[in-house]
């Protein structure tokens, strides 16, 4: 029974992905799809990366929300834009330190004029940048967002 | 009577103000596009010196360079806008790189650090400080780096091409779009830039708000 136990909490450490949290490679078919998903799901996707100090700021607040509202419809997805040559010496290291359980995904295609417009006309690419939406309703934020404008815009579109 | 004309003459003025206003809001989100004329600024450079877009008059057109320090987009394309002056800056096109941040919110990007950066790397252009900001947003810029390519139509420098140097920021040795060269190409051909505008990801432009 005890041996059972140490198993089960075994495979449960295993699961915290805060641990050693794996990195699915994006593309822009990929980054189409996540920020055009047609369901009852609200998803919050958030731009950053580990060397854009503003996102660096607000990551935590998304952090908050994926623990808050990750079961209750909300989906966070934490879009990272470091170089893809700087994933294990710099973004997976920046996950473990700030414990980040959020979904990450790496975008590897930098024709970044390929594909900025796909997310929404409005983005000029820079960064911190937050997409909120359920099926058509949107907001589209390219700013540093303090945790109540992140919690005000998420009540638009989840209520 | 006397009351109720003055009050009408209050309301105009009001809504002169009003609609001033607005259009400065407008006018400041909004930026330059392609086909606008630039706007002409005086900015003190790493030199000591003061350098002003009309000081290029002589020159065919000139490659506006909105960059900084610490932006690892800035560090990666450091090279690349050196060797871009180099190439073109005899052609006619030479860049002038203008810093548009807060130096209290990003410390990298004092006049001093610039100066260091401008030494260390050996720019052979200008480096220039937006110390009030008004620089960038009456062009509208939103990070960095951001380019302004533009033209000189008869002594009035005209906005060409906006965007990005090309198309991978992380290696040099990987990009399949020169944007920039071969907007310049354009200019020197006689024709329009196409695409006259692309977007990147890039770091946002620091201000205190």
């Amino acid at each position: 029974m005890k041996q059972y136990l140490i198993i089960l909490l075994l495979l449960w450490l295993g699961s915290v992905p805060a641990v050693a949290q794996d990195i699915p490679e994006i593309d822009r078919a990929d980054l189409a799809r996540i920020t055009g998903q047609a369901n009852d799901t609200t998803y919050v996707v958030n731009f950053w990366a580990t060397w854009c100090s503003p996102c660096v700021k607000e990551i935590g607040y998304f952090e908050e929300l994926h623990r808050e509202y990750g079961a209750s419809g909300v989906s966070v997805i934490l879009v990272n834009l470091d170089f893809p040559n700087q994933v294990d010496s710099r973004v997976i290291p920046f996950l473990k330190e700030r414990n980040i359980t959020a979904p990450v995904m790496l975008m590897t295609d930098l024709q970044y004029n390929e594909w900025i417009d796909l997310v929404d006309p409005g983005w000029s690419g820079a960064i911190p940048a937050t997409l909120i939406y359920k099926n058509a309703e949107r907001v589209f934020l390219e700013q540093e967002l303090t945790r109540e404008a992140l919690y005000d815009n998420l009540h638009q579109i989840h209520n | 009577m006397t009351t109720y004309i003055k009050s009408i003459t209050d309301m105009k003025k009001t809504m002169l103000t009003f609609s001033l206003a607005f259009a400065s809001i407008l006018m400041l989100h909004a930026g330059l596009k392609p086909g606008d004329n630039a706007v002409d600024f005086s900015l003190k450079n790493v030199d000591g010196t003061t350098v002003s877009l009309s000081d290029y008059s002589d020159q065919k057109g000139v490659i506006v360079v909105f960059t900084c320090n610490p932006c690892p987009f800035a560090k990666a394309y450091e090279q690349r806008i050196i060797q871009l002056h180099k190439k073109y800056a005899p052609e006619g096109y030479p860049v002038v790189a203008i810093n548009p941040n807060d130096d209290q919110v990003s410390p990298e990007d004092t006049f001093d650090k610039m100066e260091a950066r401008s030494l260390e790397s050996g720019f052979p252009f200008p480096y220039l400080k937006d110390a009030t900001q008004e620089v960038y947003q009456a062009y509208g810029a939103t990070r960095t780096p951001h380019i302004y390519l533009l033209e000189n139509k008869g002594g009035t420098f005209k906005v060409a091409y906006i965007g990005a140097i090309d198309d991978n920021a992380m290696d040099a040795s990987a990009v399949s779009n020169r944007y920039l060269e071969d907007a310049i190409n354009s200019l020197r051909a006689g024709n329009q830039p196409n695409p006259a505008t692309t977007k990147a990801v890039g770091c946002t432009i620091k201000t205190r708000n």
